[in-house]
């Protein structure tokens, strides 16, 4: 037997019983990092495909939200920072070996192309909102287009996006990729947190994202043909996250006693249900079933797997963030 | 150059003295502490041994929170020693997750703060405070690369251990069994 305990007060809220330095901020950012990652995937993925016209609300609509969505996240990020004022700092250097690091400089990159890409569809934007009798968003459109039209410097930028649009859509795909793989792979840089510190999570969080993804578009779309491309995507998608987490779980059971633990805090443990029950059980498996049925033909609101995929995403990095930092070496 | 300590667990009573005395010396804030002594019980009743671990920062020598630092701010200086700048420091944690030993902390004012080996005392000779108030004289400071000095003659001679080696952080304050 063993015990351990504290002589002189060490009363650190954020250290003790467990390290709590992280919550939901940036479990929430790691959620829309993921989704923007995945929207923009299927966006560039599909115009690079050729299915511009075919699939206008992927690649034409959908992007629109990405900025928004990262714009959401980096403010999360920033307010979860303690030392606010010296954010900047990120910025004054590279560092090669450090997740956190890449993430900056690809969020930065990865929010100047999203915002781009949809400036440089605004006539299709136009004409898809007017198909569908919106106009409340026409001061919008008009004024990126004065802007386009009578300043020098956007309408040289657009215009250039505009015409090497598919070696931006590149760079664009690329870039998703490590946004989507990064939010996985920021957690598993941390080898005190057994839970965190496993190659899967990468993959995973990436597979995960792109389901959001592929679940946004199915959820707004409303275009029969891209639903049900996405449905079936999504379907695949889950079926692989299934297994990486199965994997991941099996990975973490043959490991050191504490990779021991961290695995029975989902196999018994303090986020059995949340992990089993909410995550797999309404979030991916619940919704597999609801895509499977609606393609052979029954009548299922798509607006409801895809709630489920979304929220099943962020109810997954909540529990991979807390989870995390309960599963620790002992002091 | 390569600064590390040796802590003589026999000698140790778990009096405080290195917590206070840190805290003294580098204006810790209230209710934060830069090292700190846990108390371990091991064996079954009656056969009972009790010994204290004066614990803080490892400098170790893989440094997970210096790798994961995304601005620069942790970085290793001369002899080895882990510190944090804080004008670079943007305090988004990223180090306190990746230390397994729990040895940084948010400073009030937002940045990470901790065990800098008293480096303002080291450069003047002097030995880090904990180790120079401590009553039993059970701490030893020096440098590993010197072959003659007393930590590198006490780590020869004697048994010791380090916190969490299987994290593979090199740690550099050495237990003396």
């Amino acid at each position: 037997m063993e015990e351990r305990l504290f002589q002189t007060t060490r009363d650190i809220e954020f250290l003790y019983p467990h390290v709590h330095v992280w919550g939901w901020p940036i479990a929430t950012y790691l959620f829309l990092g993921g989704l923007a990652a995945g929207i923009l995937l299927f966006a560039t993925l599909y115009y690079l495909k050729g299915k511009e016209d075919d699939m206008p609300f992927t690649v034409k609509i959908a992007p629109i939200f990405t900025f928004i969505i990262i714009v959401i996240g980096l403010l999360l990020l920033v307010y979860d920072l303690h030392h606010k004022l010296y954010v900047w700092q990120l910025f004054t250097t590279f560092r090669i070996k450090s997740p956190m690091s890449w993430g900056a400089w690809t969020l930065v990159a990865v929010s100047i192309f999203s915002l781009l890409w949809p400036l440089s569809y605004i006539d299709d934007i136009e004409k898809y909102l007017h198909e569908r009798g919106w106009r409340r968003l026409d001061n919008i459109t008009k004024f990126i287009r004065d802007l386009e039209h009578n300043w020098v410097i956007p309408r040289f930028i657009i215009l250039t996006f505009r015409k090497y649009r598919t070696f931006f859509a590149y760079i664009l795909l690329f870039l998703s990729i490590i946004l989507g793989i990064y939010t996985g792979i920021l957690l598993s840089a941390f080898n005190a947190h057994p839970l965190w510190n496993n190659p899967i999570l990468g993959p995973l969080f990436l597979t995960s994202g792109v389901s959001t993804g592929s679940a946004f578009v199915m959820w707004l779309s409303n275009n029969k043909k891209e639903r049900k491309l996405m449905s079936t995507i999504d379907m695949a998608l889950i079926a692989i996250e299934l297994f990486l987490i199965i994997h991941m779980i099996m990975g973490l059971q043959a490991g050191p006693e504490v990779y021991k633990q961290a695995a029975n805090l989902f196999l018994g443990g303090e986020f059995t249900v949340w992990f089993w029950v909410l995550f797999v059980g309404m979030g991916l498996v619940l919704p597999f079933i609801l895509e499977a049925l609606e393609l052979k033909g029954y009548h299922i609101p798509p607006a409801l797997p895809a709630l489920l995929v979304l929220i099943g995403g962020f109810i997954f990095r909540m529990i991979m963030v807390y989870a995390g930092q309960m599963s620790e070496y002992p002091f | 150059m390569r600064y590390a300590m040796a802590i003589d667990v026999n000698k140790c009573v778990g009096c405080g003295d290195c917590v206070v005395a840190c805290q003294t010396e580098n204006n810790v804030p209230i209710g934060y502490s830069r090292d700190w002594i846990i108390e371990i019980t091991k064996g079954k009743y009656p056969d009972l041994m009790m010994h204290f671990e004066s614990q803080r920062c490892n400098h170790c020598e893989d440094t997970p929170c210096v790798r994961t630092c995304p601005t620069g701010a942790s970085f290793i200086d001369e002899g080895g020693i882990v510190k944090v700048e804080h004008d670079e420091c943007i305090g988004c944690g990223a180090c306190i997750e990746a230390c397994p030993y729990d040895a940084r902390y948010f400073h009030p004012d937002g940045y990470v703060d901790k065990c800098t080996f008293c480096d303002h005392r080291v450069k003047e000779g002097l030995d880090p405070a904990c180790v120079s108030v401590c009553p039993t004289y059970c701490m030893y400071f020096g440098d590993l690369d010197d072959p003659d000095s007393e930590i590198s003659k006490l780590l020869n001679s004697r048994e010791w251990y380090t916190l969490i080696p299987e994290a593979g952080t090199k740690p550099q304050i050495f237990y003396l069994k």
